[in-house]
């Protein structure tokens, strides 16, 4: 069985160009507060979602909305309309990650699959049961903090199918449970779905030093001719007792392409591509360098040599904690 | 460079020496045209912007002797062309070859900022809406160029393409199928 | 409005730990939580005082619940998640893995780390059984003020996080382990001489964030000392005090004398300040624009 790629599409563009590259699914999000990639210039408007979801059905692709953040009190129902367009527009499934809204949808939505986002940090077997016995989950996305051998005993335990990310940018907390955006800059993941906003960023060349500001806090310098990563709050360089470094995680992103046939033989159903926030051209090789992947894995061929690393963030790869050492 | 950079072709010399004395006036009006033309063609890209298409961005192509300031100002969009320093909101600068091979989604934004082919001061997130309306408006420059060039459209493409092969530069719509 | 003495979140000798407690017994607050929040791995060094503490913390009066870990993986973790069940201690879920373990019918408190951000996920804790949140940190005025609103009208007590280093964040990897080059698996416990979390300060010397093994906490302390009456107004029934070294029966004190208005604004972050000098406050999350700020006057 070739393994499920799900990529990612933070514009109708992307979506059409991730499924003319092979794209088995696509996830997207409305463009507002209830999905986590709630960037400037990015995602779906109602009609602009109806569109896509039409056009990856007519090429044999599945479309997930995500609504992956916590709704906020007193303005549940737009999450709650988030829900129900996503419904009515014909998605193939939502990504919650909010306890209120996987109740919500379960009662309100029956019929409409549900996903567990990423952002529930569903760590163990235990957990995935609950949420499939309790809302009815089909698919679990696994948090980024679990090395293979786990990820497999997971399967052997649960019904559900699990999915696993394999490329992209890679969170070092446990993802939904990180509220350091919002300490720098009052806004987070969880509640507005950014983490180190745009609007809070600020880039200063000084002699070819480049220097990277979030909330006014300095997270990075880059010396001239070296490359120069997004000031994510937890890949930033800092100092303790004297001694500076990447104390959290260096500023490297996913690539656990090599690691596909160790993943499948884990149990894992799809394989997750992250970067809502990239250009189609990305997307598109990306998802294109994947599907390969899957199709020679499933054909027991040996897996194609991977060209990805230019895309990566600060052009150095790993991954993650599917290798236990990184922990 | 880091040994991982794309490589971004640099604009040859001589034309850039041309336009080091061109008049700058008949630029900005001609370009204003353009992006008129291109603003009626793709609202959609303007309604993408949101709040930012109130912003002013100067973009800096570093390979040339001038620079220029859009405004999109929500549809109605303005440019200006100078050989001096500009002001904005933003600032988008690096080799005309990669901003234009962003525009055709040639390259990767994201990329080409961490391997620092373009440098952005300013108003990050303006940048960043500004980038991802023009990613999903799929435009074509050279294609609008022809359909505002009437009999003249073949001529056009021709030295497109002649310009295309001889400088590397984007000029025109890559299909995202294409090997980078 | 009720005093809550968070869990200990930082890796203290079994002896400081023990007397922390004794010493708690004596302090103006209602209710103590207690146990491993953090690490999986700290707990065998003082297990086995739990259950004095417990009892001491009883006799004195105070409601007394023990904490689940933050992000429970492995299967020594789950399976110390379900031995707790059954000790007839009140459980505080901290990880939500802890649903899966507890029966239906089964009364519980919700700690500050699981993601109760609105209407919908406090009442389905609260028909499932909880008794008693403590919200997320991070959530603004506003939010509280609707939540504390429900919580009055189904019965849930309500807490904010009122003092102590911020959690901000729970990883699978140990920052204090990876700064010596070693894996969580091999961390020889290096967390163990940082028991307020390790400064960790920009590249221009600016305080900003703490390290405590797998977790990230602020660099300022929590203090919600310009609060009180916005929070007391918004109906919020407890405040949570996280446990740090010094006096801390003496904070505790001035928590309380401030909440029964025995002193002035101000009088709380005054006597921190000057125990802690080379600390700041924060009380951002509820009112400021970020979590870093504070509302009360700059040094």
């Amino acid at each position: 069985m070739v393994m499920e790629i799900v990529c990612p599409a933070g514009t109708p563009a992307s979506l059409r160009a991730a499924v003319k590259a092979g794209a088995h699914t696509v996830y997207c999000g409305y463009a507002d507060e209830t999905n986590a990639r709630n960037f400037p210039g990015l995602n779906f408007d109602r009609a602009e979602m109806r569109a896509g979801i039409a056009f990856a059905h007519a090429h044999g692709a599945k479309v997930l909305v995500a609504i992956n953040t916590f709704a906020r009190a007193g303005a549940e129902p737009l999450w709650h309309r988030a829900i129900a367009d996503a419904a009515t527009a014909g998605a193939d499934a939502v990504i919650l990650a909010d306890l209120g809204l996987l109740a919500h949808a379960a009662a309100h939505h029956p019929t409409l699959r549900r996903h567990l986002s990423v952002q529930a940090a569903a760590a163990n077997a235990d957990v995935i049961n609950f949420y499939a016995a309790t809302f009815g989950v089909r698919r679990v996305v696994l948090p980024r903090v679990l090395s293979v051998p786990e990820i497999a005993a997971i399967n052997a335990e649960v019904e559900v199918e699990t999915e696993v990310f394999v490329f992209g940018g890679l969170c070092v907390m446990a993802e939904g449970r990180c509220s350091l955006s919002s300490y720098a800059t009052g806004q987070s993941p969880n509640m507005q779905g950014v983490c180190s906003p745009a609007s809070h960023v600020d880039y200063h060349e000084d002699n070819g030093v480049l220097s990277a500001k979030l909330g006014g806090y300095t997270i990075h310098r880059a010396a001239a001719g070296e490359p120069a990563p997004y000031p994510t709050l937890c890949k930033g360089c800092f100092t303790t007792e004297g001694a500076s470094g990447h104390l959290f995680e260096d500023p490297v992103s996913l690539n656990a392409e090599t690691l596909i046939p160790q993943l499948a033989k884990a149990g894992v159903h799809a394989l997750k591509i992250e970067g809502r926030q990239r250009s189609r051209a990305y997307v598109a090789q990306v998802v294109r360098n994947f599907r390969a992947a899957v199709d020679a894995q499933a054909a027991g061929k040996p897996m194609p040599e991977g060209m990805l690393a230019r895309l990566t963030e600060g052009q150095a790869a790993t991954a993650g904690a599917y290798k236990k050492t990184w922990r | 460079m880091s040994e991982f950079s794309v490589h971004v072709p640099v604009f040859p010399q001589l034309p850039a020496l041309a336009l080091r004395c061109a008049p700058v006036a008949p630029m900005s009006m001609a370009l204003g045209g353009f992006v008129a033309r291109l603003a009626q063609r793709h609202a959609g890209l303007f309604r993408r912007l949101g709040a930012y298409g109130r912003s002013r961005f100067v973009i800096d192509p570093t390979d040339l002797p001038v620079s220029l300031a859009l405004e999109p100002r929500g549809g109605c969009p303005r440019v200006q062309v100078s050989r001096g320093p500009l002001h904005g909101d933003a600032r988008i600068a690096g080799p005309l070859a990669a901003l234009l091979g962003m525009v055709h989604g040639a390259y990767d934004g994201d990329a080409l900022f961490f391997s620092r082919d373009l440098v952005i001061e300013g108003d990050t997130a303006a940048v960043l809406a500004l980038r991802n309306a023009i990613d999903d408006a799929e435009l074509d420059l050279c294609a609008e160029a022809q359909s505002m060039a009437g009999p003249f459209a073949d001529a056009v493409k021709r030295v497109v393409a002649l310009a295309e092969t001889r400088t590397g530069v984007a000029l025109s719509r890559r299909e995202e199928n294409e090997e980078w | 409005m009720q005093l809550t003495v968070g869990a200990n979140q930082f890796f203290w000798s079994p002896e400081d730990w023990g007397s922390s407690y004794t010493a708690l017994a004596a302090a103006p607050v209602d209710r103590v939580v207690l146990g491993e929040l953090v690490c999986s791995k700290r707990l065998p060094f003082y297990q086995d005082r739990i259950p004095a503490a417990i009892e001491t913390l009883s006799a004195a009066g105070k409601a007394v619940s023990v904490t689940s870990l933050a992000l429970i993986t492995l299967k020594r973790e789950r399976k110390l998640g379900a031995e707790l069940v059954g000790t007839g201690v009140d459980i505080e879920i901290n990880d939500l893995s802890m649903l899966a373990y507890l029966p239906e019918g089964t009364s519980f408190s919700i700690g500050p780390l699981v993601n109760v951000y609105n209407e919908g996920s406090f009442a389905w804790l609260a028909a499932r059984g909880a008794r008693s949140i403590c919200l997320p940190p991070e959530l603004p005025i506003d939010a509280v003020r609707i939540l504390a609103q429900l919580g009055r009208r189904l019965g849930v007590a309500v807490e904010v996080w009122g003092h102590g280093r911020v959690p901000l964040a729970i990883s699978g990897r140990c920052y204090h382990a990876r700064r010596q080059g070693r894996s969580k698996d091999n961390c020889q416990f290096a967390c163990e001489n940082d028991p307020d979390g390790l400064d960790v300060t920009t590249l221009e010397g600016q305080d900003f964030l703490a390290m405590n093994g797998v977790q990230t906490l602020s660099a300022s302390f929590a203090c919600v000392d310009h609060q009180i009456e916005v929070l007391q107004e918004a109906g919020v029934t407890g405040l949570r005090l996280s446990p740090h070294t010094g006096d801390f029966t003496a904070v505790c004190a001035q928590y309380r004398a401030r909440i029964d208005g025995h002193v002035a604004r101000g009088a709380v972050a005054d006597a921190l300040l000057a125990a802690y000098p080379d600390r700041h406050l924060s009380d951002g999350f509820l009112t400021g624009a970020r979590g870093a700020d504070w509302s009360g006057p700059l040094p």
